[in-house]
């Protein structure tokens, strides 16, 4: 680890630290959370510390700040897990939680197992900030918050409202497993956003613009991605969608944009391959290996190797290393994402997807960045293409149900396409289609593949992580179009 | 006695913790302060085809400081209570809110206004508290047994899962105000899964889920009750199909009624109106909805779910209505929004660990109507029964709806067949307008209740015609 962190922001647990954690002191835990009779087991140190700033009526109202500490020990007997966590990192406390997670072998009765001697997990470097933003003074964040509301209020005379807000953080993590891995990693995110609402003859309208990931300050010297930039961003849409009128109702063409749209990748596949649901399965993708479950244009790649981007992760939260995983290739099935529980299942090497919220609950296997690439079309003929349809630009977030493959996703800015040309925009509206069978409806795929720069945040039985989607424009012969328009 | 009792010992500790960080905050330099303090302990067994699958039992604690310094605020929390360390945050919070401009709206509430005692709501069953991990595994597992044994149809299990949390809080403040209380919840999930090979080119998976839910041990349904409802609910969606595009009449079973419910406090409430990011500014006092619809918000149930005998603000709590007779009435509000809305608290503050506090609701219930569920139904010639919603497809600044839907086809006032992967939508204005019909089959069994309704007509999006 190359990052200079002053003293405030390493964790306790870290080589120095007040509570440090060591090899020897790792193993007797990891033994009392084995002696019971579990057949694995992992210790997992986390410490964050996060802060925002909040800008409201051009004033700058709260600051906040957080730090959270914190030991989860769990403990695996063939498929069932137990888990139990501290906040207190007191060896009675670590102890108790290494016995209690180890409760769910009780009765086993089996020789309590080896720990293998630990070898540090050899770990990439997608996120390497030198001065993470938390280090730097809250007076640059401050500014960025103004300069956001100035530039967004200085794009129209009806922009009513404006709220900036800017969340930083840094997460470091240590973890050491029965079977001899030992993984650390430090975790840099910032995250900005910009709200307006628009009004005009008695109409209001809102819009959002923001981004970020594991960047340092850096980040906002880029002029697509400065404060202002994102300013401008939410009043535009703000003042576009006053003019919005009633979106259409039923089936259709539906054309996405590069970027956002590769939230519908995440809700529609991404989802139904993360392993656990079909090591048990309970996805509509179950048994589907090496089958055709999209169209031949799309490879679908879930990606934690992207620099710097909110889903990347030198090394996941069981201590495996993020990787780029092909999960459809020419629109066949080729991997699901793993966790350790899964990959063992399968009887294959753990894909590096096994994440968790924090401290508190147990590693599942999580998307990182999830992308469609690009093909061969260009993306001005897609839109042509459209005799009547629905371009899609940006999103405000999306769902799935695993088991049969339904999902949703709302679009808040979007335009109908008439002959082939954007004519107006239309009000907030739904996509509501089955996910196989949606893919195998995409027949246009533009050579512009982009990341989106968006503020992902994924969740699934209760538990939050950053992620990322991408995609090129995308063309779907027929979606239906949840609108009010018969 | 268990050892995940919470007794009135630690609610008495909490608020012993909590007015030391408020006086170490005095001498960091802070105007004013409020602490909120919170500890709590969980246990979830989670059980899959009668094998345990996840026992997680841990505790947790927070403190939550807001502090006040040449009126700008700063809000930090920490999880850890020893004494250096809060030393350490009250010095640090006082240092942030200096960064911070002055906001005269956010001023502590007038001390005359502070509760000066509360309630005891009865929120604690030290019954929960007895559960341990192989009671409660024992529940899931008759609990999914019951699922998988209700219809063969079930072929598989999304699993059972038996949860409870208990929890104390304190919250004191510089103005005066000091009080605690605690709480339990314990909650059985049930979660089948069919093969549906109705359409046998496109087999699919259908899955479903019924719980019950309660503070008290006593009132939870027991695991066979609820594993039988989650199986009926299951196989009814067997051969779910889209219908044709088209506007109809739309009925909200009351698991989706009360989601619409909750829809109508985000965007009737102090701090979504002065801030302009909601289609009912300046609606107080007019028809917002039909005349058959009456909320209200009432904190002091005793055992209920939602209920609080103080609020986030210090203030004492009370029932207010939320829509009377379709009549918008004046918003729940803080004191923060309420100023801003130049009028007084309703003493509805919502506070977290770490965050300033916002209005926020109780337990939020729809009052029942006069005809039956099976009456209401009966009165409908055509139109979708609504049993699941899907998505976040509402923009509260303009009332547009559009979300997904999964439910029943209705002809001739009888459910047919199930239908899903269709969109409902209307403008939300439209939609509480169009109520036409309530029935009266309320059930108190989370914070937030309505009874079945029916809005005459919605744009419902499937296939094309």
């Amino acid at each position: 680890m190359t990052t200079q962190l002053p003293s405030a922001l390493r964790a306790p647990f870290s080589a120095g630290g007040a509570s440090a954690i060591d090899a020897q002191l790792a193993n007797r835990l990891l033994g009392h959370a084995l002696e019971a009779g579990g057949d694995y087991a992992d210790i997992y140190f986390e410490f964050r510390v996060s802060a925002d700033y909040v800008l409201e009526d051009e004033q700058v109202k709260t600051l906040g700040r957080g730090i959270t500490l914190g030991l989860g020990v769990r403990v695996t007997k063939g498929d069932a897990t137990g888990y139990a966590y501290t906040e207190d990192l007191a060896w009675e406390k670590m102890q108790h939680a290494a016995k209690t997670a180890g409760q769910i072998a009780a009765g086993g009765g089996h020789a309590p197992i080896g720990i293998s001697p630990h070898v540090s997990v050899k770990a990439p470097s997608f996120y390497a900030v030198p001065m993470p933003s938390l280090t730097q003074p809250a007076i640059d964040k401050l500014a960025l918050l103004r300069a956001a509301d100035k530039a967004a209020r200085a794009y129209d005379k009806r922009i009513v409202k404006v709220e900036a807000s800017f969340a930083e953080s840094i997460k470091e993590m240590l973890l050491f497993t029965s079977d001899g891995r030992m993984a650390s990693d430090i975790q840099p995110m910032l995250r900005f956003g910009c709200r307006a609402v628009a009004e005009e003859n008695g109409k209001r309208q809102s819009g959002s613009g923001g981004g970020g990931g594991r960047y340092g300050m850096d980040y906002f010297a880029q002029a697509a991605t400065d404060a202002a930039a994102h300013g401008r961003e939410a009043a535009r849409v703000a003042i576009a969608m006053l003019d919005a009128v009633d979106a259409p109702a039923g089936e259709m063409p539906v054309v996405l944009g590069p970027g956002d749209s590769g939230i519908l990748l995440h809700e529609a596949v991404g989802h139904g391959l993360e392993a656990d649901f079909n090591r048990k399965q309970t996805s509509n993708y179950t048994g589907q290996i090496g089958k055709q479950v999209a169209s031949p244009l799309c490879t679908v790649v879930d990606d934690g190797t992207i620099a710097s981007s909110r889903g990347a992760i030198n090394v996941d939260d069981e201590g495996y290393t993020g990787q780029k995983n092909v999960l459809i290739e020419n629109g066949i099935l080729v991997g699901y994402m793993h966790d350790r529980l899964s990959a063992k299942h399968y009887k294959i090497q753990p894909t590096g997807n096994g994440r968790r919220e924090s401290f508190r609950a147990m590693p599942l296997p999580r998307m990182t960045n999830t992308s469609l690439y690009g093909g061969k079309d260009d993306p001005d003929e897609i839109i042509k293409s459209v005799k009547r349809g629905i371009y899609a630009k940006r999103f405000s977030g999306g769902q799935v149900n695993i088991s049969n493959g339904d999902f949703v996703f709302s679009l808040s800015e979007s335009y109908l396409i008439e002959d082939g040309v954007l004519t107006a925009p239309l009000k907030g509206v739904n996509l509501i289609g089955n996910g196989p069978e949606v893919l195998r409806r995409v027949d246009m795929l533009g050579t512009d593949y982009q990341l989106s720069d968006g503020i992902w945040t994924c969740g699934k039985d209760g538990q939050s992580v950053p992620i990322n989607v991408g995609t090129p424009t995308v063309r779907i012969a027929s979606i239906t179009v949840g609108g009010t328009q018969a | 006695m268990s050892g995940a009792q919470i007794t009135e010992a630690t609610v008495k500790e909490l608020m012993d913790v909590a007015q030391l960080a408020l006086e170490l905050a005095k001498k960091a330099g802070a105007d004013d302060a409020e602490v909120l303090v919170r500890d709590g302990t969980e246990l979830t067994a989670k059980v899959r085809l009668g094998e345990p699958e996840l026992v997680q039992e841990a505790g947790s604690r927070g403190l939550g400081l807001r502090v006040l310094k040449d009126g700008k605020r700063s809000v930090t929390y920490t999880s850890d209570l020893r004494r250096e360390a809060l030393e350490a945050l009250c010095a640090e919070s006082v240092a942030l809110a200096e960064l911070a401009e002055a906001d005269e709206f956010s001023l502590p509430p007038d001390r005359a206004l502070l509760a000066k005692s509360y309630p005891d709501l009865e929120l604690y069953d030290p019954q929960v508290a007895e559960v341990d991990a192989a009671w409660a595994l024992k529940q899931a597992i008759a609990g999914e047994a019951a699922a998988r044994g209700a219809d063969p149809r079930v072929t598989n299990s999304e699993g059972a899962t038996w949860a409870r949390v208990l929890g104390a809080t304190a919250f004191a403040t510089s103005g005066g105000f000091l009080g605690g209380y605690r709480g339990s919840y314990a909650s059985l999930v049930v979660e089948p899964l069919c093969d549906d090979t109705t359409d046998a080119a496109n087999p699919k998976k259908r899955n479903g889920f019924w719980w019950t839910a309660d503070r008290y041990l006593a009132k939870l349904d027991s695991p066979e009750k609820v594993g039988r409802e989650a199986t009926r609910r299951t196989v009814a969606t067997l051969g779910s199909r889209k219908v044709e595009t088209q506007e109809c009449a739309i009925v909200f079973d009351p698991e989706v009624a009360r989601a619409m419910v909750g829809t109508i406090f985000s965007v009737a409430n102090g701090s979504s109106l002065w801030r302009k990011s909601t289609y009912m500014v300046g609606k107080e006092g007019e028809q917002v909805a039909s005349k058959l619809v009456t909320i209200v918000d009432d904190p002091l149930i005793p055992r209920a779910p939602g209920s609080r005998p103080f609020d986030g603000d210090g203030l004492p709590t009370r029932k207010n209505p939320v829509i009377d007779a379709g009549i918008l009435a004046p918003v729940l509000c803080d004191v923060y929004s309420a100023r801003k809305l130049g009028r007084a608290s309703t003493g509805s503050a919502g506070r977290g660990i770490g965050g300033n506090p916002g209005p926020t609701t109780s337990n939020l219930i729809m009052q029942p109507g006069s005809v039956t569920r099976a009456e209401l139904l009966r009165s409908t010639p055509k139109g979708l029964y609504v049993t699941n919603l899907m998505g976040f497809g509402f923009n509260p600044v303009t009332g547009d709806f559009s979300r997904g839907a999964q439910g029943f086809w209705i002809e001739n006032g009888e459910l047919t067949f199930p239908v899903s992967e269709v969109t409902i939508a209307a403008n939300f204005d439209e939609i509480l307008k169009r109520i036409d019909l309530v029935a009266n089959d309320i059930e108190m069994r989370s914070s937030t209740v309505a009874p079945t309704f029916r809005v005459s007509h919605m744009m419902l999006a499937g296939t094309s015609r």
